[in-house]
């Protein structure tokens, strides 16, 4: 269909804005100082971004930045903030030694005379995805497995027949998906979970 | 809206759109913010479609291929996510808190007005006045990048005049839980 009217220039789309976003606590590298961990973001910054550095700690950066704030408000702002960090990293250290602590229960449950399974619990702790691992011990084994609840709540794999000292050399090893897990962690218990 | 949101028990179901809702979410979108279209074509390209997840409170999040794009509050407003608030920071009209409220608001409490009204804050000017109940982007005194987005509850002039109460609900900032989902 001809058109008479002249029609504007087509418009180029408008790229979008590159950020750069703190790898350290995934804030835009301005807000760095609200977070929770300001050491280790300027720490992060200064090997990352030299010229982005500079241009936000450097001093007259931290001049201009108090702004309108009263000096009593920023001073308290900055100590409030000291302390936020300070809390942060009390609780990632807990965390961290709790993790050390936390084991691996590998229990071998009997279900019928004959016949076994196999539960393992506590590689949430390890960061391991339960429903790959799962997957994976149902192949390597060619038997069953599935992540289901035990009644504490939580979660834990459980592969049919006894193949725990499997398990155990897997972990060992380190094979796959069970890199994580520090070989120290496991402990072997055997249950008769018999009904009746 | 989301402080406290968990992927694991907060979505109770993801579906794909039906192309004529996503023609009529296009064209909200187009209507709502400030883009063009072919600017709109780069974030969702016309002949992709969008996955909707469902989550507690009827509210909908549109993604694309995992990420998340925008979302709404029963049929209200779409709002952007901050991430593409960020890469495509004209879309919202913008009103700034000065930065005593920096820390409130990365902790989600909602800007009262006098936020605004000081010397750090910034509201458009008379000619450009926003109404209530629009969305806005919520920028920090000295900072280039949005930190948070929100639904104004009084329009600007309202704001200056009253300059007590809640003037801008926060919807999402900087650090909330929808921040920390990177994919869905």
């Amino acid at each position: 269909m001809a058109s008479t009217e002249q029609e504007a220039a087509p418009v180029e789309p408008t790229p979008p804005k590159e950020v750069l976003y703190c790898q350290v606590c995934t804030f835009p590298v301005e807000y760095c100082e609200f977070g929770s961990s300001l050491t280790r973001c300027k720490e992060w910054l200064q090997k990352a971004n030299v010229e982005l550095y500079n241009k936000f700690y450097s001093e007259e950066a931290l001049q201009a930045k108090i702004g309108t704030l009263s000096l009593e408000a920023q001073e308290k702002l900055e100590k409030d903030t000291a302390k936020k960090e300070a809390k942060a990293e009390a609780k990632a250290d807990a965390a961290l030694k709790k993790k050390m602590a936390s084991q691996v229960t590998i229990k071998r449950i009997e279900r019928n005379k004959r016949k076994h399974v196999t539960a393992i619990h506590g590689l949430e702790a390890f960061d391991v995805d339960l429903k790959k691992a799962a997957k994976f011990f149902a192949q390597k084994f060619a038997t069953g497995a599935s992540v289901t609840k035990n009644p504490q709540g939580l979660d834990e794999i459980v592969v049919q027949g006894d193949v725990s000292g499997d398990i155990v050399e897997m972990i060992e090893d380190g094979v796959g998906l069970l890199k994580n897990v520090p070989k120290d962690n496991i402990v072997e218990v055997e249950e008769k979970s018999k009904k009746g | 809206m989301f402080k406290k949101f968990q992927p694991s028990s907060d979505v109770s179901g993801q579906v794909s759109v039906k192309s004529s809702v996503q023609r009529s979410i296009r064209a909200g979108i187009l209507s709502q913010w400030k883009i063009n279209p072919e600017t709109f074509e780069q974030i969702w390209p016309k002949k992709e479609s969008l996955t909707l997840v469902k989550c507690r409170e009827h509210i909908s999040i549109y993604t694309l291929h995992g990420e998340p794009l925008f979302f709404q509050h029963f049929d209200g407003p779409f709002f952007p996510t901050l991430r593409l608030l960020h890469k495509y920071p004209f879309i919202l009209p913008m009103v700034r808190v000065d930065r005593g409220a920096i820390r409130f608001l990365l902790a989600g409490a909602h800007m009262m007005c006098p936020g605004f009204t000081s010397a750090g804050g910034y509201l458009p000017p008379a000619d450009a006045a926003l109404a209530a109940n629009v969305p806005v982007a919520i920028h920090a005194e000295g900072k280039e990048h949005a930190a948070g987005i929100g639904l104004t509850k009084l329009g600007t002039e309202e704001m200056r005049k009253v300059n007590k109460g809640v003037g801008v609900e926060t919807v999402t900032y900087l650090g909330d839980d929808l921040w920390k989902i990177q994919e869905l």
